[in-house]
């Protein structure tokens, strides 16, 4: 890798990095609340990518559409995308996540409880829509917007990385700023006791799942302009996210945007240094490395503490 | 008191804010909640059963199910059904309740000669199971059955038996100490087995690197253990300090690692392109020489000794100042550890038994099959025999080995007329209604059952991941 081509590898490695950040703060927010890893969320990142598939083959874009056209798509594909995540994450917490709270049930039982949906979702979802990975129509012509000392911006990459960086403001409002942010601070630091302090625990885990699943959903559209979609797509963009939110510190919503970025540009990095086939190993080492010396990740744990 | 406030909130004017609050809109009566439950679920029923999405049309399965009139079906049919339950209920509770009240006088406490009685037939029972003879012979007849099943079985069914149900039950014993006895989650385990696959391959020389020696595969198992062992515990030593559900997602890594590995080491692994021409077992003492061919039968034998072997082993660490520090550890670890038990030390010893025994079944199926390839080491595979251990009932050395055998097999037997493809999308739902009604699985452990029960009363944990799920509703 030549000097000059360190940026070639940089944009691309952030445009990855935020989406892996989108959605490792679904991962992020949910372990912060209920000390669960949700492994359906890879696949609440699925549901979104082919909803939005769904409904941009129904709109039918003409395969050249005007700009106007395009913007309408886009909004179309992320409003779709948003909400078909946000009622799966909802539904998932209800089905497969609430009756096992009322019954106390072990850590472990939810962990099976997360991996059963995410089978069933994955392989529901390959039932439905074909086993075979598809494209999503042409919303827009991925034109160069500027360059950054010779090397081109895309207008996906802007958009991902606008789309990220305002979810991410906005959640930040959210969990610092507002009522449902400060109860999900509260339940993530000690559930029972703001039960007993009037939180509703059932309403803000609930809507936790919600803020999770939207975000997940509309990474799942943006990473289908980006890739392919398959049933499987959200399995490696999933467990890289949710190394990215450990990485960063698991609970920590700073950390998970903070993770989620390194691991794209290391991912993105190491494809030129390593060999294309060893890029999704990257992930995998740095969390291994990370959590060898720092197991609370870079800014520490916990959501109500530190977020 | 109680009830006399509750009638001063019926009675209160509509207006006031109480009265506000206790309302409930229609939407929020728990009849609807049902409702709603039961046509959500005709209509995921619908899909589910709907026929398999095509490559050229997006909508067609959607089309098919949700947009014929099949959907119309399954309505009319959840409606129906939420009518009867919801209906028959207040008659249910007017009339028949009733009636039924007299016969609740069973359930009263028993007490005197009844009770007598039950104790006695415990202290029989419980002599009996002392008279190790009886143990012993009941085994021997089963193990006797079982050498006899293949002879019972057409040859496609002895493949399943060797290739399916034996390397699986070999692997559900091995996961059943980690996840089972000391409570840890492992995603990892096929990653295991992959590496005693491939050391069968290089040792005995089918790898495109030559070992400086060539082995026997009877050999390979203990230098595959030494291999599991050793990578066991350099990955669990730094992981198993840390939090409970860190392991699972560092496993989970260490599955992808190794299944990359395996793919892209062209040099090394031969790549996608597999391993061929791995040589079967063989032995070859003095006049003794016997191979094992393509045959199914001799190696079902192999591995029922196999597995005798480390069930006999098992069970007598299970009863040992082991197996007492993995409850210990598995119902609270902060207590263990302040007891004077070395957690880390029996953390890690479980998880390199069980990464031991998933390389012996590795080194097993590599040598049976003759020919493996990254595609055998999927993280799927890994997550499957998770499922098996939990749904035969995780600790309980019988009830994991009965429900691998029944899950490995059932597949098979239902390839027929299910789309092979959807059985993990039954699978998974199987997993999470499992979780919800039965999280002790098939066959429970005394032990695990008490464990389970007491959770429930927020009273312990039933796994080594150290503090309980959040936003416990108590």
């Amino acid at each position: 890798m030549q000097p000059d081509e360190i940026l070639d590898y940089l944009i691309p490695g952030i445009m990855l990095g935020a989406l892996y950040a989108v959605i490792a703060i679904g991962y992020t927010l949910v372990y912060g609340v209920l000390q669960l890893i949700n492994f359906a969320h890879s696949e609440v990142f699925m549901v979104g990518a082919y909803s939005s598939l769904l409904a941009l083959t129904w709109i039918d874009p003409s395969s050249n559409p005007t700009t106007f056209m395009s913007v309408l798509l886009v909004a179309a594909g992320l409003a779709v995308s948003g909400t078909a995540g946000a009622a799966t994450a909802f539904t998932l917490e209800k089905v497969a996540y609430r009756p096992l709270r009322r019954r106390n049930a072990p850590r472990l039982a939810f962990l099976i409880s997360a991996i059963g949906a995410s089978y069933f979702l994955q392989n529901l979802a390959g039932k439905l829509f074909g086993r075979d990975s598809r494209a999503l129509p042409t919303v827009f012509e991925n034109k160069k917007v500027f360059s950054v000392f010779g090397t081109q911006v895309t207008i996906l990459q802007l958009l991902i990385v606008c789309a990220a960086v305002l979810m991410m403001v906005g959640l930040d409002y959210l969990v610092n700023r507002t009522k449902l942010g400060s109860g999900i601070r509260a339940v993530a630091q000690d559930a029972e006791t703001a039960g007993l302090m009037g939180v509703d625990i059932d309403k803000v885990i609930s809507r936790t799942f919600i803020i999770g699943g939207f975000m997940g959903g509309i990474a799942g559209f943006l990473f289908g302009l980006h890739l392919q979609l398959s049933f499987t797509m959200g399995f490696l963009p999933g467990i890289t996210a949710f190394a990215a939110a450990v990485v960063g510190g698991i609970g920590n919503i700073r950390g998970a945007m903070m993770g989620g970025m390194l691991l794209g540009i290391v991912e993105s990095f190491s494809s030129p240094i390593f060999g294309e086939s060893w890029r999704y190993v990257s992930a995998f080492a740095v969390l291994v490395l990370v959590l060898m010396f720092r197991p609370t990740g870079i800014l520490g744990e916990r959501l109500g503490r530190s977020a | 008191m109680t009830t006399t406030t509750t009638k001063e909130a019926d009675v209160a004017p509509s207006g006031s804010a109480l009265a506000r609050l206790r309302r409930k809109r229609w939407y929020q009566q728990p009849m609807v909640g049902r409702l709603v439950g039961i046509v959500s679920a005709a209509v995921l029923l619908d899909v589910m059963s709907g026929p398999q999405g095509s490559r050229e049309d997006v909508f067609f399965s959607l089309d098919k199910t949700l947009g014929s009139l099949r959907v119309v079906w399954w309505l009319i049919g959840a409606v129906v059904l939420w009518a009867i339950l919801e209906f028959t209920k207040p008659l249910y509770n007017r009339y028949l309740a009733a009636s039924v009240g007299p016969l609740e006088r069973f359930h009263t406490p028993v007490t005197g000669p009844v009770r007598q009685l039950v104790a006695q037939t415990r202290e029989t029972s419980a002599n009996l199971r002392r008279i190790v003879w009886v143990r012993i012979g009941f085994s021997v007849v089963v193990i006797g059955l079982l050498i006899l099943l293949p002879s019972l079985l057409s040859t496609f069914w002895n493949q399943v038996l060797v290739n399916e149900v034996a390397i699986y039950v070999l692997l559900a014993i091995g996961l059943n100490v980690v996840i089972g006895w000391a409570g840890l989650l492992d995603l990892g385990f096929i990653a295991f087995f992959a590496i005693g696959a491939y050391s069968t391959a290089y040792w005995t020389g089918a790898m495109p690197v030559d070992p400086p020696f060539k082995l026997n595969a009877f050999l390979v198992i203990p230098v595959a253990v030494a291999t599991c062992l050793l990578a066991g515990l350099l990955l669990g030593a730094p992981t198993l300090r840390l939090r409970g559900d860190y392991l699972a997602i560092v496993t989970l890594g260490f599955h992808e690692i190794i299944y990359l590995i395996a793919k892209n080491a062209d040099g090394f692994t031969n790549g996608p392109r597999g391993v061929q021409g791995i040589s079967n077992f063989r032995v070859h003492i003095g006049p003794i020489d016997y191979k094992w061919e393509l045959a199914p039968e001799p190696y079902w034998y192999l591995l029922i000794g196999i597995a005798t072997v480390l069930i006999i082993a098992f069970l007598r660490l299970e009863h040992s100042r082991v197996g007492r520090a993995w409850t210990a550890i598995r119902e609270d670890e902060v207590a263990a550890s302040a007891t004077g038990v070395p957690t880390v030390k029996f953390k890690l010893m479980a998880f390199a038994i069980g990464a031991s025994t998933s390389g012996i079944a590795g080194v097993a199926y590599a040598s049976k099959a003759g020919f493996i390839s990254p595609e055998s080491f999927l993280l799927l595979f890994s997550v499957l025999v998770v499922a098996y251990v939990i749904f035969g009932g995780m600790g309980s050395l019988w009830g994991v080995i009965i429900g691998t055998a029944f899950l490995a097999w059932l597949p098979q037997y239902m390839k027929d007329w299910v789309n092979p493809n959807d059985r993990f999308m039954y699978l998974g739902a199987l997993l999470i209604i499992m979780m919800i009604y039965r999280p002790q699985g098939l066959i429970p452990s005394v032990r695990r059952k008490r464990e389970l029960s007491m959770a429930k009363a927020g009273l312990g944990d039933a796994d080594a991941m150290s503090e309980p799920a959040g936003g416990r509703m108590t």
